[in-house]
Formats: C-alpha cells, structure tokens, sequence
C-alpha cells in the first residue's frame, strides 16, 4: 500500500504540457529513485508530490485518498518533507535558526535557544556536519548548506522525504554520510523519494525505481532488475556507448603560464603552464582552493603572481581584462553567478559578448540567430520564451557554457562542468570540451568527480589546502588522487 | 510557485500605466472642457520637462540597482552657481548670448561633475547610494542656501528678458522643454532598450555577481549611469532657471522623489533589472496630471496633491506584483 502516490498526473506552465499522465507510487520503508535526462519533469513531480504545486490534472494520493494540498504547509502537516534542488534557506539567519525557522521552540513567550541550540548540534552530529550552530548560512559552503537543509527535514517528523538532487553538491564523503541517514530513515518506515545524476548511488540505495522521459514515465519496477547501464540507456533512449571520448591532442604552443600565484586566504605559490589542445584536469577536496585560485587567476578575487598568457606578461584585475586576454572563467554556481534567472534565454546567452552584437545598437536578429545556433549546438531543451530560472538545472549548465563559448575565448577554465547534469549530456559535454580542445584551446577542468578527471584530462594537478600537491599523467588512478587530494603521500614538492 | 512566463509577466505591468493615465486624461476630459486644449495640454508636457528629463536619468540609475536622492537639491545648487556666473561676467561680457552660453556650459559641467562625485563614492568607497545621495542631498541644499545667503538668488534683470525664450519660446507652438524633454527620451528609450549599455545597466542590476562573473564593467557602467544623471539635472536647470530667473533654498524641493515615483510607477522594478524609459515618461505625465487636474477642479482641494500622488505610488507598486503573476 503507498502512502503518497500520483495517479495520471498531467502538469502545464501556460501552454506547454511538461508532464503527461505521470503515474509514481511511494512504499513505507523504502527508498524510491527517480531519475531522468535534465528536464524531464523529475523537480515538477517532486513539488506536485511535495504540494509545491497543484497538478493541472489527475490527483495525488495520499494514503490511498485523494488529496489537493492547498499549501505546503497543510503537505508538511501530513508528515511530507522536500528538499529542494535549489537552497531554500535565510542565508542572513543562522543554522539554527534556519532549522527552526517557521517551529521555534518556545519556554512560555519567550525563545528557549538552549534547547534549539542542542537539538541543532545533535541532528548535525548525526550528519557528522561540524558546523557551529551559530554560523550564519551565507558563510556555508555548499555541502554544509545541503547538510543544513537536510537536518531541517529530519527535525520534522517525516512520513514522506522528498529529495531533489541531494548529493549534487556533496563530496563522497558526505555523500556516504547522507545515504547512511537515507537507510536509518528507511528502517524506521519512512518513504523515501530521491534523484540523482550519479547512477552508481542509485544502484547502491535504491528499493524501488522510476525512469521519465519527456514528461513521461517510460519504466518503473524493482530497482534491482536495473544495472547503471541500462538505466542510462533507458533514460536517454537509445544504447550509451562509452562516456569519454577518445583524447586525442596534440599539445601546441603555450598557452596560459601561471608561478606564485597566491589568492590570500585560499591558495600559495600555485604554478603550471597548459598548452593549446590540452585539457589540464583540477582536482581536490572541496574546500582545497581549487575555485578561489582560479578566479583569481581571472580577476574576480584579489591575487598576486606572474601569469604570461600566449608568452606575454599579464596584470589581471578585473574578469574584463581576462577576457579581453582571452582567458574565461566559467563559473560552479551557475543559480546566483552563472545566470541571470529572471531574463530570458537570449539576454543570458548574449550577455559576455555583447559587444559582438552591438554596433552602436544591438542587433537583435543576430542575437536571435546566435541563440538558434546555441540551442542547436548545445542541446539545450526548454521552451524558448521562458525566463532561465524556469529551465531545468540541466539546461541552465549547458545555457551557461553556451554563453561562455559565445565571448570565444582561446583559455577557459571551467568549474565542474557537469554538476546536475544527466549522463547523456555529460557524454555530449565531454565530446564538446575535447572537440574545443582539438579546435587549439587550452582548458582546465575543475572536477570533484575523480571520474571525470581521470576520463576527461591529459594532466591532472591535484590540490589540498591551497597548495598544488601533485601532477600526475592521463594514466592516473582515483587512487593516487585521493592519497594526494588527503595529502597521504607527495608526487612533488609543492612548487 | 509562479507559472509566469515573460511575455505574461509584461503584459500586465505594462497595461496598468498606460491604462490609468487614460482615466485620468478621460476623467479631466470629462471633468472641465479646457483640459484637452491647447494650452492646458502644453502646459502640462511643460511642467513635467524638468522632472521627466531628470527621472529619464533615474531610471537609468534605478535599472542598475542604484538610487539619486540628491538630483533636487542638486538642480538648486546648479541653478544658483549658474545664476552667481551669469551675474558676475555682466560687467565684463556684457549683456549678451556668450554670458548665457556659459552659463549653460557651468551647469552641465557642475551637473556632470555631480554626478561623478556621487558615482565615484558609490562605486570606487563602495558606500550605498543611498547613504551617499542623502549625504550629498544635504549638502547641495546648504550650499544652495549659503550662496543665497539664506534668501533668493536673482538673475540680472537685463539677462533674464534675454534668457526667456528658453523657457517660454519654441517651435510651431512647442516650447523648448518640450522639445528637449522629447528628446531626452527618445535617447533615452533607445539606449535603454537597443544598447549595450542599456542592457548591461539591466544585468548588474538583476544580480551583479552575474554580470562580474560576465565580464562586464560593472564599476564603469553604474558610475555612467550616475554621471549621465547628473549631466541631465543640468540640462534640466538649464532650461528651468528662465522660468523664474532665480533660485532659492526651496528650488527643487522635492524633485527626487517625484522623479523617484515617476520611475517606479512606470513600472520599472525599484530593486533594479528592469528598466524603460517610456513607461518614466507616463509616470511623470500621470504625476503632473493629477496636480493639474486638481487645480482644474474643484471637487478636491489642490492641497491634497500630495496625498492622491502618494496613493497612486503605492498601488502602482502593488500592481507591480501582481503583473509578477502569483
Ligand atoms: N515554472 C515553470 N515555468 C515554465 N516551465 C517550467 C517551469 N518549471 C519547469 N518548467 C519546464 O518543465 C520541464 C521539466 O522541468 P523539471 O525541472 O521538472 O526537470 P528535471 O527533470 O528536474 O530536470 P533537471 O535534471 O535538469 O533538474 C522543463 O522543460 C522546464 O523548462
Ligand atoms: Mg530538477
């Protein structure tokens, strides 16, 4: 019997049908995977399960019975939580408050913080989260926000979990913590709904499995009956072949040569040259720096240090300045950096090289003609007249290196290119990053998928706590990332 | 969570301006027969060239996330600098165009460099604009003040006949702050909607991490948008001190907020991101109408201005969310 289920569930915005007659069930005790190509409709069936939104028709069971949440409040008061795949947090408030936020613990009129303050220590030490009850949220790294998203739905009583994309944002580590936590609450009847890119951790904790495609539901059952490869296969609809594509470079003229790069506060003395046609692989714990050094390197934080770009000394100050040298930046945190998610598609694509379509004044029909090309080379999928926050997180990654690529730089540095993105357009990505390599570009990619490393790069450099702490060749193992990465043994001397 | 997509989202935000001041030109209409005249309507487009050429600038500054509560006092201060000029080169130029002439250059220099001063606090010390417009809001008014020497600065009286025109004169029946309002706008409105600059102004002021992480000059870009207004609020004295011939510590009192709700009620978004120069223009037009469709009228008294203008302010805004489509 399910506790919350949809029956026939169809969902439109305006116009558009996005989802078309979506039927899901959720089991207590069991933890229940969705998964799907980026826009596929897995967030709006979450918020329509969650009561986020209304379905614009079949019904939601709750219980068996039919129910139409008229808010999230009177969802939440039936014991069903969502943890959504953007933050949803006060980042001005504190963790504990956040946790607290809208069910403070009172002692008479007054606030009793002793008791919220150990309630918050003990459902973060449950998540082996060592945060201070006290930090306030816009300090948080990423992981340690999702960690504190996740202790506010396990201080709900929750019948139903709902979690969108949870482990998008986490390292391994956590990763591992946050599915310990998933089969405590499956042993104590909670039904669990759950998706994720990341096949490997749907094989590992999944009971039961859904598969969408367009909208629609293409196969459910036992998740068992599945292996990684034929959920990819099932999800994109045609056979996968292998995820990295062949590299093939030929290493040209240097192109980027970077000593005693320092970003105070992040990272010292980092040095390494790249050449055309290579990709020069990133790696390291999150926190290691990686992100810091390289947007200092293209002037977005204060930095100092020697960087030649094609031979000739460079003074970067300003991410401009970088651009104008032919260095871009590409940006982890595509939701508040990345885009500007209530514009359309076409003022995003066209905002870093605007000057391309400006003689005086815009040219619209190029712009247009710009974003048709956009669309078509980079698969992006979406209704064309939305306004970005609205795409899938999918869409909105590929948007964004669509944009990046507009402005045409020979150095691009791309921060973890595939977060939140289904494994057919990480294919597709990765044959575009070696096909922008092939065409002469040098390209750095800063990964925390050690896979993605290992299957993308020519040469990897590895960094802990600011500071290079090996390079290792193609041929690298996780393994051998990993001992640098925990700083277990050294390759070379820090430069 | 909203369904909203663009084109509905608009629709809504951009019929609402247009619509009432439709009612209010059909209720004056209706109301007192010379109100479509000529002269009436003439007047009215007249009144509303200073505010409007000023409040065309403020929407720039408000699209990138920015605010100017200094341009009244500051078209004071302009407007008394310019006068003290004039005065002062009579006994050497003579009566005569040149004197005028510089004048004018004085107060567009003085506004430029206005404007930059606000620009460059804000951008390069990184202080809120709000605080640093109030702070030069108050200082601007003092001096003005100061130079008045607590009364009224008047231009020489031989100088002021021959400034007139500027102010009372035109073209077929146009007079000049027409002309220069109309102007003003039409820059304004293509720069906002087919440039660069208008684009980038909207950008920063979306989200300005976005638009750093984009490349785009950000610093440079807001400290123009500052700089622009300026300029405009002498372009704005230029044309308003033949009005009088004088200025005082009261001249463009209240100004920046007129300008401020002139902007907001034609819907661009006071948190920045959104911008048009149009809809300004029926913003400014409706403010004006209502001062004179009270004067026009007497079922209310004129003296509640104030109160009808705040009124619309506020629903404005409100129409403003719902146009978000909840
Ligand atoms: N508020 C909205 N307005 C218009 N279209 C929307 C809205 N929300 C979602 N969509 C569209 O619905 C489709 C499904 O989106 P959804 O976010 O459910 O995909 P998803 O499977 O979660 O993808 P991802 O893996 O990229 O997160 C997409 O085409 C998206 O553009
Ligand atoms: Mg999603």
């Amino acid at each position: 019997m399910s506790v919350l289920a949809l029956k026939n569930v169809s969902r439109s915005f305006g116009p558009i049908e996005v989802l078309h007659g979506v039927d899901i069930a959720l089991r207590p005790g069991r933890v229940h995977a969705l998964i799907g190509e980026n826009g596929a409709g897995k967030s709006t069936t979450m918020k329509i399960l969650a009561g986020y939104q209304p379905p614009s028709s079949g019904q939601v069971l709750l219980d068996g019975r039919p129910v139409g949440f008229a808010s999230m409040g009177q969802a939440e008061a039936q014991g069903i939580s969502m943890i959504h795949q953007e933050f949803n947090l006060a980042e001005q408030l504190t963790v504990e408050q956040n946790i607290f936020l809208g069910r403070e613990l009172k002692r008479g009129p007054f606030l009793d913080k002793p008791a919220m303050r150990a309630r918050t220590r003990d459902l973060l030490d449950r998540l082996e989260c060592r945060v201070a009850p006290d930090r306030v949220v816009s300090t948080l790294s990423n992981s340690d926000k999702q960690m504190v998203e996740i202790a506010k739905a396990l201080l709900r009583d929750t019948r139903v979990l709902v979690m969108d994309e949870p482990t998008a944002v986490l390292t391994r580590a956590e990763t591992a913590i946050l599915l310990r936590q998933v089969r405590a609450l499956r042993e104590a009847g909670t039904a669990v709904l759950f998706t994720s890119h990341k096949l490997d951790e749907v094989e590992a904790i999944a009971d039961d499995l859904t598969i969408m495609r367009d909208g629609r539901v293409v196969w459910t059952g036992e998740a068992a009956a599945m292996d990684q490869h034929a959920m990819a296969n099932a999800m994109v609809g045609r056979e996968m072949s292998d995820l990295f594509p062949a590299k093939v470079s030929t290493p040209g003229e240097v192109a980027l040569q970077v000593a005693n790069l320092t970003v105070p506060g992040f990272s010292r003395d980092i040095g390494f040259t790249l050449r055309r046609g290579e990709v020069l692989g990133v790696a390291g714990l999150i926190g290691s720096g990686r992100t810091e050094t390289f947007e200092g390197l293209c002037g977005l934080r204060p930095a100092t240090g020697d960087v030649r770009i094609f031979g000739q000394p460079a003074r970067i100050d300003h991410p401009w300045q970088a651009q104008s040298l032919g260095l871009c930046y590409l940006t982890e945190d595509r939701k508040t950096r990345g885009l500007l998610l209530g514009k359309g598609l076409r003022e995003n694509l066209t905002l870093q090289a605007l000057s391309k379509f400006s003689r005086g004044l815009l040219d619209t029909g190029a712009e247009e003609r710009a974003l048709d090309r956009a669309i078509a080379d980079f698969d992006i999928r979406g209704h064309r007249g939305a306004l970005v926050g609205n795409l899938s997180g999918g869409n909105q990654q590929k948007l964004l290196f669509a944009k990046t690529m507009l402005a045409d730089p020979q150095i691009v540095v791309i921060d973890e290119p595939t977060r939140g993105i289904d494994i057919g357009t990480k294919q597709q990505m990765y044959v575009l990053i070696r096909r922008l390599a092939a065409e002469g570009r040098a390209i750095v990619v800063i990964s925390s998928e050690m896979q993605e490393v290992i299957g993308l790069a020519d040469r990897i450099l590895v960094m802990r706590h600011g500071r290079i702490t090996g390079e290792l060749g193609a041929d690298a193992t996780e393994d051998a990332i990993v001992k640098l990465a925990m700083g277990v043994a050294t390759e070379r001397e820090p430069a | 969570m909203s369904d909203a997509t663009a084109p509905r989202r608009i629709r809504m935000t951009v019929i609402g301006p247009i619509l009432a001041l439709v009612l209010l030109v059909v209720a004056g209409a209706l109301m007192n027969p010379n109100f479509l005249g000529w002269d009436n309507v003439t007047n009215v487009l007249a009144r509303s060239a200073f505010i409007g050429i000023i409040a065309v600038g403020m929407t720039f500054v408000i699209t990138a996330g920015g605010l100017d509560l200094s341009v009244g006092s500051m078209a004071a201060f302009i407007a008394g600098l310019m006068i003290l000029v004039m005065n002062s080169l009579v006994p050497s130029m003579g009566v005569g165009i040149p004197v005028i002439l510089v004048g004018m250059a004085v107060a567009l220099l003085a506004g430029l460099a206005a404007g930059l001063l606000n620009g460059i606090l804000i951008t390069r010390l990184g202080i809120e604009a709000f605080i640093v417009t109030l702070g030069s809001m108050g200082i601007y008014r003092s001096l003005v003040t100061w130079l008045a020497d607590g009364g009224t600065l008047s231009l020489d009286f031989a100088l002021r006949s021959l400034y007139q025109p500027v102010y009372y004169g035109g073209i077929f029946g146009i007079t000049w702050p027409i002309i220069v309002f109309a102007v003003v706008v039409v820059i304004g409105e293509i720069v906002m909607r087919s440039t660069a600059f208008g684009r980038h102004c909207a950008a920063i002021g979306s989200n300005e991490q976005v638009a750093k992480y984009s490349s785009v000059r950000v610093d440079r870009v807001r400290l123009t948008t500052y700089a622009a207004l300026g300029l405009l609020v002498g372009l704005a004295t230029i044309m308003y001190v033949p009005r009088l011939g004088s200025a005082s510590s009261a001249t463009g009192m209240l100004w920046e907020l007129e300008a401020i709700a002139a902007v907001i009620i034609g819907g661009t978004v006071l948190k920045g991101g959104f911008g048009r120069v149009w809809g300004t223009v029926i913003g400014v037009l409706i403010l004006t109408l209502i001062g004179n469709l009270l004067n026009l009228t007497d079922f209310v008294s004129p003296y509640l201005n104030g109160a009808i203008q705040g009124a619309i302010i506020v629903l404005a805004v409100v129409l403003q969310r719902e146009g978000k489509a909840r």
